[in-house]
């Protein structure tokens, strides 16, 4: 069995930084395991621009973004094995994969980095009623065809579900000739970010339709059409609102699933808020010299903020494998508080953090003039005004380490939102 | 005078923008977190641009299609006439990032070019017969 | 003309095992299918459980036909390699004044001949199944009752016959049949048929083929079942099949491990015009996951991948019809073929070939050979011969579906076997990629890739499910 300081589950954006945040900690035993045929992950087929604004300063394509990691990795001579599926990953370390040339091999690890990323939730899970025919595709599916194959899946179009993939495939569709009719949304604000409202929606005079959903899906070979309705705030079609649409394309971009099977099968712990694992202030799970990030951790708006969470998991598995990091077990807590869906990390040791901190986490609702404030206990320590806050949009608040050991008692910090 | 409200689509922010108009000049800007709102909002009202992201064809690549850009934004009502001229482009493998593909698009003088490296395609391994299938990669 | 001894319309697994059964014997036979595959319509779609045989009335077809499957079950999926799992099933009774209906059903189980049958108390069931509802007073323990894959036997069953010589004529749908000589001039979309004998196995369809002969008409309505489908992480939900306490329309909404370890729950029982009319409503769903739950406490609906319905074949008399028509010599009817059907295939197939066995006095073959082997499952093999059959073939190590683990290799195997998988859903009814918790959204265009160049089409030519079931329009600006 060969062995590995690290092995990276994932040659994605997270695995990438994570490999080579690993490689400049000082280790040098390090492979990236990437199902695919090249590296770079999703990151391959959103060819919008849009990446890196915050990591390189300046506007990149997905697949230029994924390209500065991929040559990275490749400079600082980082092993990856393309086309190989990770199948099991035991409790001790152990990953078993497999490939055409390989075929199926083992690989004992020190540390291992999760980093795999997630897949698109389906109609099933939605239980749209109506027929099964062909032309219902999650928008990641037209993604791919669209843009990496060159085929396009349809001519008429409406897209369920307004998060960034649904608004970007919208102008990607149009952009290769299909005619898309008309984008709905179940929630009563829109999941994307809003300038892609404007310029992939706005710009090409696509109607949003919030509060809306499909009812019903005709068609018993090809799809043939959808029927949209209006929704109450329980989410329940109203009756009387429904609208007709014909297409012969429906594609759902309804939200997306860390893929933590192998997590799970190895024993990590997950959230069920985020379905991504429990994780310390270091990204690391319940299993000590388990690491994740990236979208299999929560998912990201953006990119940007995947490789500064794989940065940190891959120094932190350093420090793991070089033994220089404080073993200490106490914690304190991080709650999410109202409003807050959760954070992440939920745990921090003071000892081992850094200076500064990045915690993330998602609000469960659009709030207007609200507050964003963390309690050390029952002291506030921060409040900060916020004109809106939404689920679509990752929040995030830093904490300093000088702060956290003002508070040698401290046991509970809770991150709400509070209403002006 | 008369008020516009846009939203600037420079980076995921969105700011709200408040253009304050007089015909054709543009009085004032409000709402913007940095000068790039400004200067965005001046654009769009005056002459508003996009950047536009595509795919092209290739011939003899390990992939099928090259995703591609406008090296900068172009009038957006060249849009359309953009990705028009991009149907016939075939572009041969290999191609590496930031090769341009297409001179002066639509006559924006803007260049289109590469956002991806492909490789020449080459013959793998096939099925347990042995034989040499060319396979391009999904 | 195309002429052959038999014709059986329809592949459904009434069909298939009606084909396998006479593939023993030196005659012609042709299986004539209106979809471009097998199992296609109600074999497709239903829960996949190999009753025990307490529903039926005493005496009746249905009772018999699900006794004798149920005993034949086991031996034909192993001959056909194919997953069955007895994995026993209970009716659970949640009222004490339910308990006469539940005491009858056991008393008519016995009497139908079914071994085994217990009545468990409260804490016997609860010990057993300990998700089973707090309300729950007491159960029918069946230890015969198990669970098949649907889409496995009927396809087993028919490349079995296929490989005994009976064909297979794929999107040839019967649109007419009269009378004529010693047998049967059928009018397809694909030419003119004629057979001495037909059987007429057509499902949802099988009165409009029946009343095309007889003038003794019948009538069958199709009764549409809608089904949740959830991850394998709720598979171990329950190990054995939870039925409530059967009603007028059939035997009310189950909860049940598949044979691939997902968890099933289902069907309604509608009654709808449309014999096409497979779509699922929301009313119908919706009243799955409501008497789902009412069995079964803390179902996990959040694991919920997929939905879908199938219809029933339900005759007016509620029995099944296997036999010969009396004013139309040489037309055996397979008809109202519903719940037990599954269960009963085995038995329907061997009911079928004896008729036809005296009838034309069939000689049996030598070279019958009774074994199929399935495709290959990789992760059943050792480790190491799992090393050695990739390096032998490295298509087995080429993931294709992330989600059930699904290798280049089963696909080629699926698509190249004989009656092999033309479209999508034939891959995956065969083999199970894109039957996963992503719903082939990773694997699609890859299997798609695979076909096309297997069958050596356009990409624009595959399909989902044949017909106009296309997947792909067109090329990136193509309208430009």
């Amino acid at each position: 069995m060969e062995n590995f300081d690290i092995v990276i589950i994932g040659g994605g954006p997270a695995g990438l930084a994570a490999a080579a945040s690993a490689r400049e900690n000082g280790i040098q035993r390090i492979v990236i395991l990437e199902r695919d045929n090249e590296l770079g992950g999703i990151l391959n087929q959103c060819i919008h621009n849009g990446f890196g604004l915050h990591t390189f300063k300046e506007e990149l394509t997905g697949p230029e973004y994924a390209g500065r990691f991929i040559r990275q990795v490749k400079e600082l001579g980082i092993e990856y094995r393309l086309n190989t599926m990770v199948m099991a990953i035991s409790r001790k370390k152990v990953v078993t994969a497999m490939n055409q040339k390989d075929g199926l091999f083992e690989l004992q690890a020190k540390a291992v980095i999760l980093a795999m990323g997630c897949r698109e939730r389906p109609r099933g899970a939605l239980n749209i009623p109506g027929f099964r025919p062909a032309g219902i595709f999650s928008a990641g599916t037209a993604q791919r065809l669209v843009n990496m194959e060159g085929y396009l899946p349809g001519r008429e179009v409406v897209i369920l579900g307004s998060g960034d993939i649904g608004l970007i495939m919208a102008r990607r569709m149009t952009l290769e000739g299909a005619n898309v009719k008309v984008v709905a949304e179940l929630m009563p604000y829109s999941g994307g970010l809003k300038r892609n409202i404007v310029q992939c929606l706005d710009d090409y005079g696509i109607p949003l339709k919030l509060s809306h959903t499909v009812v019903d899906i005709k068609g018993k070979e090809r799809l043939e059409g959808v029927t949209l309705a209006r929704v109450d705030e329980k989410g329940k079609p109203i009756s009387g609102t429904k609208e007709f649409y014909s297409c012969d394309t429906l594609l759902l971009s309804v939200g997306l699933i860390p893929e933590n099977e192998l997590s799970s099968g190895m024993g990590v712990e997950l959230n069920p808020v985020t379905s991504g694992p429990r994780v310390n202030e270091s990204l690391e799970t319940n299993i000590e010299g388990v690491f994740a990030c990236g979208n299999v951790l929560h998912v990201h708006d953006l990119v940007d903020f995947v490789s500064e969470e794989a940065k940190t998991a891959g120094k932190k598995a350093a420090e793991y494998i070089l033994g220089i990091t404080d073993k200490s077990q106490e914690a304190v807590s991080l709650t999410a508080g109202e409003g807050v869906r959760y954070t992440v990390p939920e745990t921090i040791c003071v000892k081992r953090m850094e200076e500064r901190l990045t915690v993330r986490f998602r609000v469960g609702n659009v709030y207007k003039n609200c507050y964003i404030s963390v309690y050390f206990d029952k002291d506030r320590v921060l409040h900060r005004k916020k004109a809106v806050v939404a689920p679509g949009e990752m929040e995030e608040i830093v904490l300093t380490k000088e702060q956290l050991m003002e508070y040698p008692k401290l046991e509970t910090i809770n991150v709400k939102v509070e209403e002006a | 005078m008369e008020e516009k409200k846009l939203i600037c689509i420079n980076c995921p922010l969105g700011c709200m923008l408040t253009a304050v108009v007089e015909g054709e000049t543009i009085l004032s800007v409000s709402g913007n977190t940095c000068k790039r709102g400004d200067s965005y909002a001046r654009k769009e009202l005056t002459s508003p641009t996009r950047l536009v992201t595509s795919t092209v064809r290739v011939s003899g690549g390990d992939k099928r299609m090259v995703s591609v850009k406008t090296r900068e934004d172009i009038p957006k009502k060249k849009v359309l006439e953009c990705v028009r001229a991009l149907k016939e482009v075939e572009v041969r493998a290999p191609i590496s990032i930031g090769d341009v593909l297409v001179e002066n698009i639509a006559g924006t003088g803007v260049d289109i070019v590469a956002t991806k490296n492909v490789g020449e395609r080459k013959l793998f391994d096939g099925d347990e017969n042995g034989e040499k299938t060319e396979r391009v990669s999904f | 003309m195309y002429k052959y001894d038999v014709i059986i319309i329809g592949g459904g697994v009434s069909g298939a095992a009606a084909a396998r059964e006479l593939s023993r014997y030196k005659v012609n036979v042709c299986v004539l299918e209106k979809e471009e595959d097998v199992c296609c319509k109600t074999s497709k779609a239903n829960s996949g459980i190999v009753h025990a045989g307490y529903d039926a009335p005493t005496g009746s077809l249905k009772a018999k036909m699900n006794l004798r499957g149920n005993e034949l079950m086991e031996s034909l999926a192993e001959e056909l390699d194919i997953p069955f799992i007895r994995n026993g099933s209970l009716v659970v009774c949640r009222s004490k004044e339910d308990m006469p209906r539940l005491e009858a059903l056991c008393e008519r189980g016995v009497s139908n001949g079914v071994k085994g049958l217990r009545i468990l108390s409260r804490e016997e069931a609860l010990q057993r199944e300990p998700n089973l509802s707090e309300e729950i007073y007491a159960a029918l323990y069946a230890p015969t009752g198990g669970i098949v894959c649907p889409f496995e036997l009927n396809i087993a069953l028919a490349e079995n016959a296929n490989v005994n010589g009976v064909e297979f004529h794929f999107c040839t749908e019967v649109t007419g049949i009269t009378k004529q000589g010693k047998g049967y001039r059928l009018v397809t979309s694909r030419g003119v048929y004629f057979a001495e004998y037909v059987v007429n196995a057509a499902g949802v369809y099988a009165d409009l083929f029946h009343n095309m002969v007889s003038e003794q008409k019948i009538h069958i309505t199709a009764r549409r079942g809608d089904y949740c489908l959830l991850d394998k992480s709720a598979g171990n939900h329950v190990r054995s099949t939870i039925f409530t306490l059967p009603g007028k329309f059939g035997k009310g909404i189950l909860v049940a491990p598949t044979a691939h370890g997902n968890l099933i729950l289902g069907p309604t029982a509608i009654d709808v015009q449309d014999k096409e009319g497979t779509n699922t409503t929301r009313e119908g769903l919706d009243q799955v996951l409501l008497k789902a739950g009412l069995n079964v406490k803390k179902l996990p609906m959040r694991q919920v991948i997929t939905s879908f319905a199938g219809l029933r074949a339900h005759e007016d008399g509620d029995e099944f019809i296997i036999g010969e028509l009396e004013d139309a010599p040489g037309f055996i009817d397979c008809a109202g073929i519903e719940s037990p059907g599954l269960t009963g295939c085995p038995a329907i197939g061997e009911r079928i070939a004896g008729i036809l066995r005296e009838r034309m006095g069939l000689c049996e073959k030598e070279d019958f050979v009774s074994t199929r082997k399935g495709i290959l499952k990789p992760e059943t093999l050792s480790r190491e011969a799992r090393a050695a059959l990739i390096r032998k073939k490295p298509a087995y190590g080429n993931i294709i579906c992330r989600c059930e683990m699904i290798t280049e290799g089963e696909i080629l195997d699926a698509i190249r076997r004989p009656l092999g998988a033309k479209s999508l859903d034939g891959v995956k009814r065969r083999t199970r990629a894109g039957m996963g918790r992503c719903q082939s959204g990773f694997c699609s265009p890859r299997t798609m890739e695979i076909l096309a160049r297997e069958w050596r089409m356009d990409i624009r030519e595959v399909t989902k499910s044949g017909g106009a079931s296309y997947l792909i329009a067109g090329t990136n600006k193509d309208v430009f």
